[in-house]
This record gives C-alpha cells, sequence and structure tokens, in this order.
C-alpha cells in the first residue's frame, strides 16, 4: 500500500458544487415566481 | 443497478437540488392547458380531445407510482430518476413527432403514457432518499421536493406559452416547443441523476436518530394495515377538498361578489387563481416543515379541522368580505399542498424508512382517486344549482358543505391512526440472525 493510500485525507470542498445546484434549481425557480407574482398582482389592480 | 453510495464528506444538501431538479420538470404536467388552444385550433380537436394527453399522464403517474414503487427502492434513486428522464423527455419528443406529422395518437401516446410513467417514478423517486439523508428533518425535506412539484407549473406556464408565441401556434410550432421542451428537461433533470446519492452510513447525521432506528414495515405488509387506509383516506379527502377551490376558483371568486359593489374582473380573477398556486406551494414547504416540530398527526388535524373551519366561512359569510373569502381560500390552499408534502413523513413515522418509497407510491392511487372525485362533484353540483335557477355564492353552498363534510371524514380516519402492530414489523437484522440460527439448531437437533 502505497502512502498516499494510507494517509488520512480530507474529502473535497463541496461548497462550489451545493452553490452551484442550488443556482441550477433556484433561477428557474424565481422566474416562475416572478411571473406568478406578476399575474396575482392582478387580484388587486385588475 | 446498485444504488449510488455517497463517498466521504458528501453534503446531504445536495439531495435536495437534485431532487428539485426532478420535481420542477415534471411539474409541468400541470402547465399542460397552455397547449390546448394550439393543439385544438391546429389538428382540429374538441377540449375533451385536447385534454386526453394530460388525463392519461396522470393516470399512468398514479399507477406507476403505486407499481414502480417496489422497483425504484431496489434499484436505488438514481435508476429511478434515469428512467424519468428518459420517460418524461422522450414522452415530448414523441409528442413533437406527432404535432409535426399530425398524428394526435402520437401524443397522446408520447406525453400521456410514456411521460406520465416519467411523472410517477419521478415523483417517487427522491422521497425515500431525502427521508434517509434527513432522519431529523424528513417533512422540511419531503417539502422540498414536492413544493418542486407545485413549481414546475409556474416555470412551464409562461415558458411555454412565450414559446408558442416564438414558434407559432400550428403544427410544426408546436413540435418545435415540444422538442425544446423534451431536451431542455433532458438537461435540467441530468443533475438529479449525477448528484443524488444514498446515505453511506445508517446515521448520516450526528446526534440525529439512525434511519433504521424505529419500527420497520415492507411496502407488502403496509397495505394490510389499518394505519395505511386511514392515511389513503386522509389523503384523498383532503386532496379532493383543495380541488374543490382549485378547479372553481376563477368562476367561484366572480360568481361570489357578482352583485356586490366590489365586482371581480376576469383579469383580476386570474390574479386570484395565481395567488392561490402561490399558498399551494408556500404550504408544501411551510407546513410539510412545521410538522418536524408538532408531529404529523397533529399538523393533519390543522389541514382538516382548520381546512373543514375555513370552508364553513366561506359558505357563511364568503360572500359579505372580498379579503376574508379570499383569506380562507388562500389557507385551504396552503393545507392542500401541505397535505401533500407531509404524507412521506408520516409514512416514514408509521412505517419507517425501510419501503417508504414504494409505500408512499401505493398511497398515492388516493390522489388519482380524489383528482376524479373533486372536479365531479364541483363540477356536477354547480351544474345541477345553475339548472335549479340559483345563481351567486349560492351555486356553491353544497358543495361547500360537502367539502366539509369529506373533510370531517378524513379528521376521523386521522384520529384512527395508531403506531403498526409488531406483528407487520420486518425483524431487526440481529433478530432476524438470531432467528436463523434458532431455526438452524432446532433442524440439526
Amino acid at each position: 500500500m502505497s502512502q498516499n493510500d494510507s494517509s488520512p485525507q480530507s474529502p473535497p470542498d463541496r461548497r462550489p458544487l451545493i452553490a452551484f445546484a442550488w443556482v441550477w434549481v433556484g433561477v428557474p425557480l424565481a422566474y416562475g415566481v416572478y411571473e406568478l407574482v406578476q399575474k396575482a398582482t392582478q387580484l388587486f389592480t385588475g | 443497478m446498485s444504488p449510488p453510495v455517497a463517498p466521504a464528506g458528501w453534503s446531504r444538501w445536495l439531495v435536495p437540488p437534485a431532487a428539485l431538479s426532478v420535481h420542477l420538470s415534471i411539474g409541468q404536467a400541470y402547465a399542460w392547458s397552455v397547449f390546448k388552444p394550439p393543439l385544438e385550433s391546429a389538428l382540429g380537436l374538441s377540449g375533451t380531445q385536447s385534454a386526453l394527453p394530460f388525463q392519461l399522464g396522470i393516470v399512468m403517474l398514479g399507477l406507476s407510482a403505486a407499481f414502480g414503487g417496489t422497483l425504484v427502492e431496489r434499484n436505488g434513486p438514481r435508476w429511478a430518476m434515469t428512467v424519468a428522464l428518459i420517460c418524461f423527455s422522450s414522452g415530448f419528443l414523441l409528442s413533437a413527432l406527432g404535432a409535426v406529422t399530425e398524428q394526435y395518437w402520437l401524443i397522446v401516446l408520447g406525453y400521456g403514457f410514456v411521460g406520465g410513467i416519467g411523472l410517477g417514478i419521478g415523483y417517487i423517486s427522491p422521497v425515500s432518499t431525502l427521508i434517509k439523508w434527513f432522519p431529523d428533518r424528513p417533512g422540511m425535506a419531503t417539502g422540498i421536493a414536492i413544493m418542486g412539484f407545485g413549481g414546475g407549473a409556474l416555470i412551464a406556464s409562461p415558458w411555454s406559452a412565450q414559446m408558442l408565441e416564438s414558434f407559432g401556434s400550428d403544427s410544426s410550432g408546436i413540435a418545435l416547443a415540444f422538442l425544446v421542451h423534451g431536451l431542455s428537461y433532458a438537461v435540467f433533470m441530468t443533475l438529479g441523476v449525477l448528484l443524488v446519492r444514498v446515505p453511506r452510513t445508517e446515521k448520516p447525521v450526528e446526534g440525529a436518530p439512525s434511519i433504521t432506528s424505529g419500527p420497520q414495515v415492507s411496502a407488502r405488509s403496509a397495505v394490510r394495515t389499518p394505519q395505511f387506509w386511514c392515511l389513503w383516506v386522509v389523503l384523498c379527502m383532503n386532496v379532493t377538498a383543495g380541488i374543490g377551490i382549485l378547479e372553481k376558483a376563477a368562476p367561484m371568486i366572480t360568481d361570489f361578489f357578482k352583485d356586490s359593489s366590489t365586482t371581480v374582473s376576469a383579469s383580476a380573477a386570474a390574479g386570484f387563481v395565481a395567488l392561490l398556486s402561490a399558498a399551494n406551494m408556500a404550504g408544501r414547504i411551510g407546513w410539510s416543515s412545521t410538522s418536524d416540530l408538532i408531529g404529523r398527526k397533529n399538523i393533519y388535524r390543522l389541514y382538516l379541522g382548520a381546512g373543514a373551519l375555513m370552508y364553513l366561512l366561506i359558505a357563511l359569510v364568503g360572500d359579505s368580505s372580498k379579503p376574508l373569502f379570499v383569506l380562507c381560500a388562500l389557507v385551504i390552499l396552503s393545507f392542500y399542498g401541505g397535505g401533500f408534502a407531509t404524507i412521506p413523513a408520516y409514512l416514514k413515522d408509521l412505517f419507517g424508512t425501510y419501503q417508504v418509497g414504494a409505500i408512499h407510491g401505493r398511497l398515492l392511487t388516493a390522489w388519482s382517486t380524489a383528482g376524479v372525485l373533486g372536479p365531479l362533484i364541483v363540477n356536477w353540483i354547480a351544474d345541477r344549482q345553475e339548472e335549479a335557477g340559483k345563481s351567486g355564492s349560492s351555486l356553491y353552498t353544497l358543495s361547500l358543505f360537502i367539502m366539509i363534510g369529506l373533510l370531517a371524514i378524513g379528521f376521523v380516519a386521522n384520529e384512527f391512526v395508531r403506531p403498526v402492530h409488531s406483528r407487520h414489523h420486518i425483524p431487526a437484522p440481529r433478530e432476524a440472525a438470531d432467528v436463523a440460527e434458532r431455526q438452524q439448531s432446532a433442524e440439526s437437533a
């Protein structure tokens, strides 16, 4: 077994991946919510 | 295919976006109505015919969730998400072919049958995995995913409408729109396939309960317990009552204030419908997360008990105040969404995590039943009342009282829910080993 295999390795930083994943789903959802709010305001203005 | 096990250091916060990428896509189903008028004019269809792909899709959702649940548990979430991606996207591609060749049966087959399988498998694909990653907050975790299903329609509705405006509403424009939908959703859902992982240990979170703590019941045994059928009634009644408002929201608010000084215009009624969608979505995440704090039985007492009270207020004094009417309807819709989102966590409490996805799939037949029952009751009664010469809010009084009755039935069913009897539990690994050992020594003696 090589030295690399036996030494404890810290797991990679997942924060960039977490941010990317949430932006991936968050942007379309925000678009949907924006369109919804635009339409919902018609209840008070229409 | 073996389930994808998370490597060391994998964050559980990667699993909700994986689930959302699937649910935000398949939630498009509720925006099908955008395609109806162009299809009717391009292919010469009636309203009933143009609704067929959606209706078949919802039927297939219920069937594939009910019968595919065990496969999803066995093969894991990545397999399930892959199947959902392939079916949902190829459903659109087949529909594109159907539109360009003007073969409507291909659209029904593609979107309704093939796409519908994607809806069902996709809907249950992340549930079990989310509950395993969030044993401390199962309501919140499944609430995020199931909120995505509501959010999917919010995204697809304006997006599809804009696409049809750009490509044109003739058969080739519709075909191009279907093609873009199929390809875009395939790319979007890929994130879920790539990111989803099952926890590597039974205790993915320090200080939280173990995944396998508490009683564990198989899907086959669960459907033989009274608890399963009590929850089936609870879900069916809650969804039927919600659909009671959703189905007739726009004409209802218009009729309620027809004779008042504050009449409701068509655009204001559309705004009311949009506001209900927001309440539905907010209820999914908000109430489901609250259930982690106050308990599942209590939250359903709220959905069903306070829901009945809201219906009663609408029936008795709804036409006297527009803000009161809107507020009551918003609360009812938030309970409707909450009921959907909290049910997986309720199932986990009763039956454990062992096959919770498969049990959830079987329970979704209550949704299919409610999807037929709700509109049937509301539309049939409204038509009869109109024939009887009634108008305004009195058109809906009988429907509203029927909804109160249904919610009361659901409330009673929830009160009957008790912990599952130990004869339905699967033996723990240690107990199973002991039983096997005893059997072996009995045989050799």
